[in-house]
């Protein structure tokens, strides 16, 4: 598998693909998707199959009088023509715009999105001038995403990687379930934010609503302003020297850092409480006892 | 998943009807089984607007006996307008099982208004000084078409694209609903109510009808309840929250009031826009961009918010 090159696998269909890389049915059932490991491979960065863009090249896409599928197949097609930033163009609250990008790009988008925008990205670094609706960047792998104004509800849910910024306020269940990466909020969060959080971390400069990383499995929530409740499982912890350079640094590289700086962030982490893993189930239990 | 929409405009009239559509029709792929409109015009001194339907839509392709069972309920309808001493201004009938009345009464119009809902059949979608009620299967084009809205001057209004999740598609169970008997106040509601048999008993025990199985019909009930007991439309939203469970966002709007009221979950999404002379929210962003297509600020309310705004 390790002898597959980038160049043989950018020439295949998604199927022979999948097959190539050990993504089939017979091998589930007998090895495992196990890649070994080559030091001598270039680590894969990019898709092999991703197009080569040039961030210098610059097009824009009006939008206004096109579906969210033609604009996304447009987008597809420039970078496959090699432009590396595409500026769209009277968004008007269009749902899922931008949505499964895989590569690097800079994308910009000037004005507000709908609902899931931008998810299911693994790359690009993006900035929305507007605000955006519901689950903006969902199941992002990795890119950044800057929101200049404020976001829906479930921003940023289950990301696994990358850094998604919104200067405004978002709504309630901020960052549910994430499993990686940054959510940096400007300024307050609904409730429930933190749900089901397993790792990552989340920086919320305002206030936080009730119920603050409710049954959280992991990671970290840091919160500038009030927080209304915490949730079940989630406690406080002592921020140390680590967490505050941190914070600085990522505050700094956003210019969200506020002006007293970061001595009065507190920091929630999951309590374990919740941690019931080597418990066994009621029919487990009845076959050892 | 329905999709809800409401605007106000503060200290002048506007094509109210015509911003609807718009919303509404951008909010078509929240649910297509009908539309509805409450948008508030210039108010009638001394006079009311009733709207009512003296059929379903589906009766309609039910034989021709139909034609004749509406010309019957008609007539009994306006016996008993007659019988109560209202005066017709006006009458006209957008479709044939769908009428709006002007009329003029100074009796007891909650009154006039049950016993109009003795006769088989007829339901009254609204009565007030300014409130017009509508609804209808088919989405906000084809509505605003048959009724004329497109074209319609007036301070406020909510509206309601709906896809059925609990109960049929039909008229009756079509939103915005009226707060039978209390003129001009309508609800339009985005979610599911849990409690909604606790709450329906409670208020029949109270003595209020109840014409649907749709959840959202126990909201303008309950508000119709609170108001007929002095209770101010914001205290009747917050306690709304506390006493109706169940995910839900719901707008309320009045003479010359609009208000929202959100869950204690948030789970159910409202994104406002807030201007001195407009204000204007919506269960997507694209509802409210399709009337105001320059860049604006938005934003989610809260959970378990409570806003309401004076025309």
């Amino acid at each position: 598998m390790a002898s597959m090159t980038d160049a043989d696998l950018a020439t295949m269909t998604q199927e022979e693909r999948a097959r190539a890389l050990g993504m089939t049915t017979e091998q589930l059932t007998g090895k495992s998707l196990y890649i070994e490991f080559d030091p001598d491979a270039e680590e894969r960065f990019t898709y092999p199959w991703a197009p080569e863009v040039d961030f210098n090249k610059r097009t824009e896409i009006d939008t206004d009088d096109m579906t969210s599928t033609e604009v996304n197949s447009r987008i597809r097609a420039l970078m496959a023509e090699g432009f590396g930033t595409i500026v769209l163009k009277n968004p008007r609250g269009k749902h899922s715009l931008g949505v499964g990008i895989l590569s690097r790009l800079n994308l910009i988008v000037e004005g507000s999105t709908g609902y899931f925008g931008v998810g299911l990205i693994d790359g690009p670094n993006v900035r929305i001038n507007g605000r955006v609706g519901w689950s903006c960047a969902e199941n992002m792998m990795s890119g950044t995403v800057m929101v200049e104004k404020n976001a829906g509800s479930t921003f940023g849910a289950a990301i696994r990687g990358g850094d998604l910024v919104c200067r405004g306020s978002v709504g309630s269940r901020t960052g549910i379930d994430m499993k990686g990466g940054t959510i940096i909020v400007g300024g307050d969060t609904g409730a429930l934010s933190g749900f089901m959080m397993q790792r990552g971390r989340m920086v919320v400069c305002g206030n936080a609503g009730k119920n603050l990383g409710d049954s959280m499995y992991d990671g970290t929530i840091y919160v500038g302003g009030k927080v209304e409740s915490l949730g079940v499982d989630a406690v406080d912890a002592e921020p140390d020297d680590h967490d505050r350079a941190w914070l600085r640094r990522k505050l700094t590289q956003y210019g969200l850092m506020p002006e007293q700086g970061v001595d009065h962030f507190r920091k929630i982490v999951a309590g374990k409480q919740l941690w019931n893993y080597d418990n066994l189930e009621p029919n487990e239990k009845k076959l050892i006892l | 998943m329905c999709g809800i929409a409401g605007l106000i405009h503060r200290g002048k009239r506007s094509n109210v009807g015509g911003e609807m559509t718009a919303m509404l029709q951008a909010l078509k792929h929240r649910g297509p089984d009908s539309t509805g409109y409450a948008v508030y015009g210039e108010p009638k001194e001394g006079g009311y607007v009733m709207r009512l339907k003296v059929a379903e839509a589906e009766d309609m392709d039910r034989g021709r006996g139909i034609h004749r069972v509406i010309t019957d309920r008609i007539a009994e309808v306006e016996a008993i307008l007659d019988e109560h001493g209202a005066t017709v201004k006006s009458k006209h009938a957008p479709r044939e099982y769908s009428l709006r009345y002007v009329l003029s009464h100074d009796g007891d119009t909650g009154d006039m208004a049950q016993h109009i809902e003795e006769v088989d059949g007829v339901e009254i979608l609204s009565m007030g000084n300014g409130l017009e009620l509508i609804k209808d299967l088919g989405d906000a084009s084809v509505v605003a078409e048959a009724y004329g809205l497109d074209d319609f001057r007036g301070t406020h209004g909510i509206g309601h694209t709906r896809m059925a999740t609990e109960s049929d598609v039909d008229i009756k169970s079509a939103h915005p609903y009226w707060a039978f008997p209390y003129n001009d106040v309508s609800v339009v509601h985005n979610g599911q109510i849990t409690n909604y048999w606790i709450m329906r008993r409670e208020m029949e025990r109270k003595g209020h009808r109840f014409m649907s199985n749709c959840d959202s019909e126990l909201l303008a009930v309950y508000t119709a309840h609170n108001l007929a007991n002095g209770v101010s439309l914001k205290d009747s939203l917050r306690r709304s929250i506390a006493e109706i469970d169940g995910v839900f966002t719901y707008l309320v709007a009045t003479k010359d009031q609009l208000g929202m009221a959100k869950d204690t979950m948030a789970a159910k999404p409202l994104v406002l826009y807030e201007s001195d002379d407009l204000i204007a929210m919506a269960s997507e962003e694209v509802a409210i961009r399709a009337i105001l297509p320059q860049e604006i600020d938005t934003f989610d309310p809260y959970d378990e918010e409570v806003r309401v705004w004076q025309a």
